[in-house]
């Protein structure tokens, strides 16, 4: 436990769903499935127009390690390979499925045999399972290791402290058991000695919970969180529990420690017991502009449109829709984009809430500087990128900055000082690729 | 089905804005006024609205003239010439006033950029400016509410430049001394900081280094504790560490850069109280302090966390 948590900010809650279990009953027409939902390669699909495909088949085989197997989440006919718009701006090639709305599992779906590490990874490598938390990096890269006595301590993410979401929260709370499965597997195959799940503390419920499940298991330790967005964040996460600090250019492990997001570990013990891959994802619908806010276990690929349908539609026009929440969530260009693998929540803004703030002059309040969990400075940051000087850039260690808002969010002029450190970091790294070409030169 | 709005996270925001904490910087400051206006009398009002409006006036010209987007709606005009009023004695002929808060708006502030931009504190920089240019300034004025033989500040009493008997304690605390129209009330600054505290507009960090390295100096400096709450209450020491020490654009941006500032306020401070030919030095200290807040900031930013140097 460090001595002082890293300074972060209040955020407004809005677990407005919190007490709502998740509704199984959504069933979209069609779905539409992206060949990239995850960090790394696009898969390559492997179904062609017309065919018939089943719950859990393969549609779509990764490319590489790096990459995902992508499943069918419903059972029909594929129509098109279709083009979609992915939140960066790239198109990838998407399976557009018709729905037979009988959600026949596929045939060939049989529980994996695991019987030690490498066959547990080469069996997470066929469940199409990337970090649900949002990142969606693959899981069985996350789970590879060198060596696995490097691995002092794995901690469960379910500090879930966006506002709004509260998917992990229900899956802590309705699939505990599956919780406590996964968790077992990760002490059985990496050898995990001590397991610590932490939870903001705004979540009794989950908390509570998790507390009665793990109460005889003396490696699992339960750790009640303050409320102080982000919490969630991988690096800030481990310091507040660990104490220990990732460096700069490394990973977890590289200080001995695995983060996992709680709703990944419940999806590795499903698909380790019935073999049904990852193609459903429990979803919070909420935000300004949704009738009726709720939970919903959505097959992956589902429209937002249908999604938001489902929960009583729109009670107001919306000016802005997201992928996940507030503070990190990513806008969507239209309501026909569809659930990703790594989507926790889709809010909907009415029009008031969508307005963006009109910037006005820095008045050097230092909000920025003293809200920042990494100790960046983001107005130096923006001055920095402004004046197009890389050098002072990577002074200020642009590149350490993980984008979760707290300098926007609290900054009273308004500045969007996020956006400005995202193109910093983007020029810091065209600064250097120069820099390295320029050396290489005066040698040659 | 109208077009979905795209933009960069975060899609909430924090609900206070720069003219929000303007706002709560007038309200802290309103005990002062209204203390100054009841110690002082109706002069002190006079002063305060000339300075105000003064004020609001000479930056909305400013913007106008250099064609700006106009700023007066940010209210930081009106703390500028708020803070300057309260820094002045009650009787400065009110076209005086008018020219130091103009001063203080277009050369000091304006200037260099507006709001955020301009290195030394606006309305610290003014009094001195009219310290310097104006005889009138350096006669105090003192309370007209009570019966008041008091010909000498209880600063200048103290260092020996005048001769007459220090104001008790408790008219220290109240106010009831010579001095400026904002400065005199202890208890009304008090109040007014810990209301700053307490809605986090500034950090504890300035006021507390502050005080306490003036506190701790003068009790080295005296070894007596009632001399040294004299030097705690007298002059313009807490609207200083409360009000313009904590000056967003010229004081450092980090925590402990607010602690180094504060220190060598402090610092200042006591070296022209105890030996310079000033009676008070809080004015100078907070501006010589601003002109090295660059390089304060500089050596104290935090380590980025996981930082590893190159």
């Amino acid at each position: 436990m460090p001595l002082f948590s890293l300074p972060g900010v209040h955020v407004p809650h809005r677990k407005n769903t919190s007490d709502m279990a998740a509704v199984k009953e959504f069933m979209p027409k069609s779905v539409l499935i992206p060949t990239a939902m995850h960090i790394g390669k696009p898969a390559s699909v492997c179904v062609k127009p017309n065919q018939e495909v089943k719950v859990g088949e393969l549609i779509a085989a990764a490319d590489g390690f790096v990459s995902s197997n992508i499943y069918s989440s419903v059972s029909g006919k594929v129509k098109k390979i279709d083009s979609v718009l992915l939140s960066n701006g790239s198109y990838v090639p998407g399976v557009l499925i018709e729905s037979d709305r009988l959600m026949t599992p596929y045939e060939g779906i049989t529980p994996p045999e695991i019987t030690d590490y490498k066959s547990f990874i080469d069996a997470l490598s066929k469940s199409g399972i990337v970090g649900l938390g949002g990142a969606g990096f693959p899981t069985q890269v996350k789970l590879s290791v060198k060596d696995l006595s490097l691995i002092e301590e794995i901690i469960i993410n379910g500090a879930e402290c966006e506002p709004y979401i509260t998917s992990d929260t229900r899956t802590m709370i309705d699939d505990a058991d599956k919780i406590k499965d996964g968790i077992e597997l990760l002490k059985k195959y990496l050898l995990a000695k001590k397991v610590t799940i932490g939870i903001e503390n705004n979540k009794p419920q989950a908390i509570k919970k998790m507390v009665e499940t793990f109460k005889d298991d003396t490696a699992v330790n339960v750790k009640a969180l303050p409320s102080l967005y982000p919490q969630g964040g991988e690096k800030v996460l481990i310091y507040n529990i660990t104490g220990k600090v990732v460096p700069e250019g490394k990973l977890p492990i590289d200080v001995g420690v695995i983060v996992i997001n709680c709703t990944t570990v419940a999806a590795i013990a499903d698909f380790v017991k019935t073999g049904m891959p990852l193609v459903s994802k429990c979803v919070t619908v909420d935000g300004s502009a949704v009738k009726e806010p709720k939970n919903v276990i959505a097959p992956i690929g589902s429209s937002i449109s249908e999604l938001i349908e489902f929960a009583g539609g729109f009670k107001e026009e919306p000016g802005k829709v997201l992928y996940g929440g507030p503070m990190m969530g990513i806008a969507v260009p239209s309501l026909d984009s569809p659930v990703l693998k790594n989507t926790n929540a889709i809010i909907a803004l009415n029009k008031k809430d969508s307005v963006t703030p009109e910037p006005t002059e820095c008045i050097r309040c230092g909000m920025c500087v003293n809200n920042c969990p990494f100790n960046l400075q983001p107005v130096k940051i923006a001055a920095a990128y402004n004046n197009k000087d890389g050098a002072e850039l990577k002074d200020l260690k642009v590149n350490l900055c993980m984008e979760c808002g707290c300098c926007s969010y609290v900054c009273p002029a308004r500045r969007p000082l996020v956006q400005t450190n995202r193109l910093g970091k983007g020029y810091l790294r065209e600064f250097l690729a120069m820099e390295a070409k320029k050396a290489q030169e005066e040698k040659a | 089905m109208s077009l979905l709005t795209v933009s960069s996270s975060p899609h909430i925001r924090a609900a206070r804005n720069t003219q929000g904490i303007m706002l709560d910087v007038i309200i802290a400051l309103l005990p002062a006024a209204v203390a100054g206006v009841i110690i002082f009398g109706l002069n002190a009002l006079f002063i305060i609205l000339t300075c105000v409006i003064s004020a609001v006036l000479s930056e909305f010209i400013f913007d106008k003239v250099v064609k700006k987007r106009n700023t007066i709606t940010d209210l930081s005009a009106v703390v500028t010439g708020l803070l300057l009023a309260l820094n002045l004695s009650s009787n400065v002929p009110l076209w005086q006033a008018a020219v130091g808060s103009c001063f203080a708006i277009v050369v000091v502030k304006c200037l260099f950029g507006g709001i955020g931009q301009n290195f030394a504190n606006p309305a610290i920089t003014a009094r001195i400016f009219m310290l310097i240019s104006f005889t009138d300034m350096a006669q105090s004025a003192f309370p007209t509410i009570v019966d008041s033989v008091a010909t000498a500040t209880p600063l200048s009493i103290a260092s020996g430049v005048s001769e007459g008997s220090l104001p008790s304690l408790l008219d220290m605390l109240l106010g009831l001394r010579g001095g400026c129209i904002g400065e005199t009330s202890t208890l009304a600054l008090l109040i007014g900081g810990a209301y700053l505290l307490i809605r986090r507009v500034i950090y504890w960090h300035t006021p507390v280094a502050f005080i306490g390295t003036v506190f701790v100096c003068s009790f080295i400096f005296y070894g007596d504790f009632t001399a040294t709450l004299y030097q705690i209450m007298a002059g313009g020491l807490m609207i200083g560490a409360f009000f313009m020490a904590t000056d967003y654009a010229t004081t450092p941006v980090s925590k402990l850069g607010k602690l180094v500032f504060g220190i060598g306020c402090g610092l200042i401070t006591c070296l022209i109280r105890f030996w310079g030919s000033y009676p008070e030095g809080v004015s100078y200290a907070i501006l010589l302090m601003n002109i090295l807040t660059p390089y304060i900031e500089k050596l104290t930013a935090k380590k980025p966390f996981g930082g590893v140097k190159a």
